[in-house]
Formats: structure tokens, sequence, C-alpha cells
């Protein structure tokens, strides 16, 4: 047995999707979404979910993140359901759950040691200065105290901490 | 002369730094001046940054758009990605009051404030609205006759309702962009398919990438394209990287490259031995 939660909507509205309840259930977002079409991923599925509010039984499934948040469904969604705000709010309350994969751990962990999704490497440090570019690029890798305050914003968050 | 914040991201200045190298040159040559956002950090990420935690995202990009306005300057960016992370963050933040004020509470913690006011701009669209396809063509030293496959990805147009750029489904400023070098753009079936690579995808499912990026260079394939063009350097990783094991041979550029060949720039000056797919001018 489901046990529908009526509070989930309400939790995805707060963390940044839309009112669910918008939703008229019509299917226009899957038979557009490229995902679907290699998955068995289905958009308008994932809204009625939400709108049930089994929480549970979506967060425990690939399903939400098999979007390439393409766009494909919002900008033809009849009702204007934001579709992509709704389903990064429902990844940002799986990652609260703790329901992270580890190729996501990664980049996230990136982001804490370099203040980019990316490090910088000896091939590209040459490859720069191959190309008359400074080998470090001037972003917070250039700057002690711009990276000491990315820092900062990432432990005030408790994004850090999240990803540990 | 047109002066912009120029933002750099992460996978140009760190995968494909001669993406960042021919966007100076170019824009030098066509009169825009970029001044680096000294000090900034990833946009961060659409697809996994913000998939964790919407208020990271925003206060770190808040961040980014603070040191531009600080400077008075409107951002530009080469990627997508960042274009999809500092617009919609600049918009939400412009739009909301509380939001604006709840973020600005944690940039206090770096004795930095954000007052809502920075433009974000994509080079793609800088190019054709204020340098405009005439005055590029003035500057083609080295008309090119290839036949390119435009590659528009997602976030450059989209959402279109707060972009405005283009018609999200049916497109056409890349294609006018890529042809001001001589070039012809080939259409295709499925143009404005996703590359694969967004969301968090390419690194949590890559085969489901994978898949999206076969369509694409089949589709490709077929209309006959000797180059894919590009506005984003995670697509342009997507395609470059990705051929080998599709079985595909379709050279990668950024639209910056393109350009860096029709103004006469030489393949090393453009970066291009960085790319897996070998370029063969
Ligand atoms: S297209 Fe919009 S209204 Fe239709 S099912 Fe999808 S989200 Fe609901
Ligand atoms: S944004 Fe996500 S759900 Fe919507 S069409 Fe694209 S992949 Fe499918």
């Amino acid at each position: 047995m489901v046990t529908p939660n009526p509070d989930f909507y309400n939790e995805i509205a707060a963390n940044g999707g839309a009112d669910v309840k918008m939703c008229f259930q019509c299917g226009t977002c899957t038979a557009g979404c490229p995902s679907g079409k290699e998955t068995a991923y289905r958009t308008r599925k994932v809204m009625r979910m939400a709108q049930l509010g089994l929480k549970d039984e979506l967060l425990n499934t690939d399903d939400i993140w098999q979007c390439t948040t393409c766009y494909t469904c919002e900008e033809r969604c009849p009702r204007g359901v934001p579709i992509v705000d709704t389903i990064l709010a429902i990844r940002n309350i799986a990652i609260q759950q703790g329901k992270m994969y580890d190729a996501h751990k990664k980049t996230a962990n990136n982001l804490v040691k370099y203040g980019h999704t990316v490090d910088l490497n000896d091939k590209v440090k040459a490859m720069r200065a191959s190309l008359g570019l400074p080998e470090v690029p001037p972003t917070v890798l250039a700057n002690e105290k711009a990276s000491a305050d990315f820092a900062k914003i990432l432990a005030k968050t408790g994004f850090d901490k999240l990803v540990e | 002369m047109a002066k912009y914040a120029f933002f750099l991201g992460c996978i140009a200045p760190l995968r494909y730094p001669g993406i960042e190298k021919s966007t100076r040159k170019v824009a030098e040559a066509l009169g825009i001046e970029l001044v680096d956002l000294a000090d900034a950090s990833c946009c961060p990420a659409p697809g996994v940054i913000r998939s964790f935690d919407k208020k990271t995202w925003i206060a770190a990009a808040a961040r980014n758009l603070a040191l531009a306005e600080k400077e008075g300057l409107e951002i530009v960016t080469i990627c997508n990605g960042c274009y999809g992370s500092l617009f919609d963050a600049a918009h939400e933040l412009a739009e909301d009051p509380e939001l604006l004020k709840e973020v600005n509470g944690i940039l206090a913690e770096i004795g930095m404030e954000y007052k809502g006011t920075t433009k974000v701009r994509h080079f793609a669209e800088v190019l054709y609205n204020d340098v405009g396809v005439d005055a590029i063509k003035a500057k083609i030293t080295n008309p090119l006759s290839y036949q390119v496959a435009a590659f528009y990805g997602c976030h450059f147009l989209k959402p279109s309702k707060i972009k405005n750029i283009d018609d999200p489904e049916n497109p056409h400023i890349l294609d006018d962009l890529i042809e001001a070098t001589g070039a012809k753009s080939m259409p295709r079936k499925k143009k404005i398919l996703c590359c694969g690579s967004g969301g968090g995808v390419k690194a949590g499912f890559p085969n489901v990438a994978k898949a999206f990026t076969q369509t694409n260079l089949e589709n490709m394939k077929e209309s006959g394209a000797q180059f894919i063009v590009d506005v984003c350097p995670f697509c342009h990783l997507q395609f470059d990287l990705s051929q080998a094991e599709l079985g595909f041979n379709i050279p990668v550029l950024h639209l910056s490259q393109l350009y860096g060949i029709a103004m006469g720039m030489s393949a090393d000056e453009l970066g291009l031995a960085a790319h897996k797919v070998p370029v063969v001018l």
C-alpha cells in the first residue's frame, strides 16, 4: 500500500518548485521529453506522484535524476507549469535525505575544493601557457581571499557539510 | 567600445582554454572590450549544484553577480550552463525582494551586497544584437565554405519566457551567425535536441547522455555537416569526448573558434590541439 503525503506538494513549493496542483495531467511534457525516449522516465507521472504526495516512492526512483533540464516540456506545457524548477526542488528534497549519487557528490565536492566543478591540472596549465593565457585563470583559483570568501558562503549555507 | 565583464566559468578555462582564447581574440577584432570578472567562481552549475541545494546555488551566483555590479558592467558568458545559472539567478533576485534579502544575509558574511541590477548576456547573443551580422561580415578576412551543424543547446534560448532571444522551437540566430562567415548551416532533423549532458545526467547516467548525443550525431552526419558549431563548452565537451566511442568523427568548434578561423587566426591560436576529435581545417 502506498501512503499519500499531502504535505509533499507544499514542501516542493517551499523548495522553489511549482504548485503542482497546476498540472492537469495532459501528458504534453512526456510526449516531447527526450529523456523519456531513452528511459522509463515519464515527466507527467512525476508530476502526478508529486500531486498525490507519494514522496518516498518518488525520492526512491532514478526518475527525477534522468532529466537533463532541457526545458522542452516547460516550453510546451499548456498550464505553464515550471516543470524544471519543480524537478530541481524534488531533487533538493532527496538530497536533504542524503539520497545522492557518487558521481554528483564528486562534482559537488569539487565546488567545495576549488570553487569550480573541475580541477586545474598540469596539462591544462601547459595548454593555457602555450596560448599566452595566464596558467591560472583569473578566478577564485588565482586569489586566496576570493577563494576563502567563496568557502564562507558554502559554510554559511551548510553545503560543505551536506556533501561531506 | 562596448565593454562587458567576461565570466569564464569552469569548462572553457579548465578543459578547452582555446575557447577562452579565441573569444578574447574575436572580441578584440570586433571592438568588444572584455574585462575579466576577477575572483569569480563556478556559476554555479545549474545541473548538479542547483539540484543539490537551491540556496547555495543562488547565493554563490549572487556573489558573481555582485562582482559585476561593483564594476558597473553587464556579464558576458560563453557557456549555456553559466548563462542559464546566472541569468535565472539574476531574474529571480530581481523579481523577489524577499529572496534578495535572504541572499544578502548570506553575502554579508563576506562583506558583500547585491543590489539586484546586473544584466547577464550570452556572447552569441551579444554578437547578434550588439555587434550585428553586417558588422561581423565586414571583419571576415578568410571566408569559409564549410557545411556546418548549428548546435544551440538548451539554456541559450530556454526558458524563452524570460530569455526572449529567439523562437526556441525554430531558432535562427546561431544559423545567421554561422552564415556570416560564409559557411552554410545545414538543415537537419531534431535540431533543438539536447546534447544529453545537462542536469547531472552526464555524470549520473552517462549512457543516457550518450544516447541523446548519438541521435544528434546521426542527424548531423545525415545533413552533410563537416563541423559541429556550438555555443557551450559543456555541449562541446560532450560532442568532442563521446564521438570516438560512438563511431563518429565530426570535429567540434565553439562559435568563437569558427569566428577565429574566419578572421584568419591559426589553429595554434585557437587551441584546437585540445580537441579529441582532430580538427583539420
Ligand atoms: S504538460 Fe504541464 S499540464 Fe500537461 S502533464 Fe505535463 S506538467 Fe502537467
Ligand atoms: S526538461 Fe527534463 S523532463 Fe522536461 S523534456 Fe527535458 S529532460 Fe524531459
